[in-house]
């Protein structure tokens, strides 16, 4: 979705992220800091370093509040949301009634009676107009428009979390709770998009910037944009809607069967159950999967890949430089047979076809915090 | 007197005699940000003023790098290769991307001299 200059939103903290120097770029309708002065690979190794802050305000935040709104939600995604533990958080996707995926989203149980959605910002009224058609006479549906979310992401979050949060350093992944920050009111998640152990913090919007410079202050936090956000997100092998994932792909050839739980497969019930549950039986006829290229030229979005013999098997879906990695990385979509680990391909760059690996993912290996 | 020469693409060339050497400019190195990757043309290619010669790719994108006169490539920077960061440490002198024997020097009167394209770069910010 492209939006004129003229009309970009933008999120609480604009002012600060022009006064760091960040490099604003239209982003899902917003005007977002692509990177700052440091750069997109400094900002990446930062962030993987110590801590990186990122401005994740232009994501759509909802509650549902009902008398079992994980139930009601079980008919809009295939992941086991009944079974999730109040104060517990997990990943899931919206799919349609073909079994493509509609957007995916992290949904969180703040008690029996109210969930907490965070969606991709080009997604978000899309996905706030399916809630509202499927389930809106049977729950209280809330836009939290008044919210802003920073996400603290690496191997320093946690010690830089625990100074302002009490028990942040002990929260398990994956959870949330509706504590403070700071003195600030906030939900705080233990989670992130980047592979790094880290936090989703949703606080009022009013309250964003004092929270993001008390943060920015504290040793080892820097500024991270979009930039190295998508870096590091490819390097942890998570996917991009609108480019790894989309209306097209199923769950199944995105790799995401996991997110499905057994009681899920058994009783279905969900949108596009029928191919989704086929495909689990069956296996998919294509697979998402990660490829090392042999040299060091990136393959980008949507470059051609090929067997051996030149024979078109798919696309790269995302594809660029890992700074973590020192080196290329691509993630596409091949046929089943072609999604081995090992499985020699071609990436055709430029017109020339570049020798590449299947590889298992993540590149970079994920650093949750494990404890509790 | 400076004897370089600048295209509106952000290509420096440097001349003497029949020789060029051919870079891209520092403003050109900060817009594109931290490069991790450069594609450099072949010794023996032949180049039209204009042509795509190189390929520059930062972590976020890859962009193209145009031939700033025609002519015949005589030896590529492979430094480069191995270490593309050098073209932002040093965009103008030692990450000089290839030389070109020029086949119309002619065509350089085109190209913009270093207080045009400074007043052009500023026309830009």
């Amino acid at each position: 979705m492209s939006h004129p200059d003229t009309t970009l939103l933008s999120t609480p903290l604009d002012a600060l992220h022009r006064e760091l120097g960040g490099k604003m770029v239209p982003f899902a309708g917003y005007a977002m800091p692509v990177q700052y002065p440091r750069g997109i690979l400094g900002e990446h190794l930062d962030t993987r370093a110590g801590a990186g802050l990122f401005d994740v305000s232009h994501m759509g935040q909802v509650t549902v509040e009902a008398d079992d709104p994980a139930a009601l939600l079980e008919s809009l995604v295939p992941g086991d949301i009944r079974g999730l533990a109040a104060g517990r958080t997990r990943y899931s996707v919206f799919t349609s009634d073909d079994g493509g995926i509609l957007d995916d989203l992290m949904i969180s149980k703040l008690s029996a009676t109210r969930l907490y959605l965070v969606v991709n910002a080009a997604c978000k009224d899309a996905d706030f107009a399916h809630l509202q058609h499927r389930l809106g006479g049977q729950a209280d549906l809330r836009r939290l428009d008044d919210r802003a979310l920073l996400a603290l992401q690496g191997p320093k979050a946690a010690a830089v979390m625990a100074g302002l949060c009490d028990g942040a350093d002990a929260q398990p992944f994956m959870s949330i709770r509706d504590t403070h920050v700071a003195g600030i009111p906030a939900l705080v998640t233990r989670s992130g998009y980047t592979g790094e152990d880290g936090y989703e913090i949703s606080v009022p919007a009013d309250k964003a910037e004092k929270l993001a410079r008390l943060l920015l202050d504290l040793p080892g936090v820097s500024p991270v944009g979009l930039g190295a956000r998508d870096s590091l997100r490819l390097e942890a092998g998570l996917c991009l809607y609108g480019s790894d994932i989309d209306t097209a792909t199923s769950p199944v050839e995105a790799g995401l069967s996991w997110i499905i739980g057994p009681r899920r497969r058994a009783e279905g019930g969900f949108p596009g159950a029928g191919r989704i549950l086929r495909e689990l039986a069956e296996g998919p006829a294509r697979r998402r999967v990660g490829i090392r290229p042999d040299g060091r030229a990136p393959a980008r979005a949507h470059t051609e890949i090929t067997d051996l013999d030149g024979t078109r098997l798919g696309e790269v879906t995302s594809g660029g430089f890992g700074p973590s990695l020192d080196g290329p990385l691509a993630m596409g979509y091949v046929p089943a047979a072609f999604a081995e680990p090992g499985t020699r391909l071609r990436l055709v760059v430029r017109g020339k076809p570049l020798d590449a690996s299947v590889v298992a993912m993540p590149f970079v290996a994920h650093r949750y915090f494990k404890g509790v | 007197m400076s004897d370089m020469r600048f295209t509106k693409d952000h290509e420096w060339i440097k001349v003497e005699g029949d020789t060029g050497t051919v870079g891209i400019t520092d403003y050109a190195q900060h817009a594109l940000g931290d490069l991790v990757f450069v594609e450099l043309p072949e010794p023996g290619r032949g180049l039209k003023q204009g042509d795509e010669c190189a390929v520059v790719e930062s972590v976020k994108a890859a962009s193209e790098v145009y031939a700033p006169a025609s002519g015949s490539v005589l030896k590529a920077n492979d430094a480069l290769t191995g270490q593309p960061g050098l073209v932002n440490e040093s965009p103008e002198a030692q990450a000089w991307f290839f030389t070109i024997a020029l086949s119309d020097p002619a065509e350089l009167s085109a190209l913009m001299d270093r207080a045009a394209y400074d007043e052009y770069v500023k026309g830009l910010e």
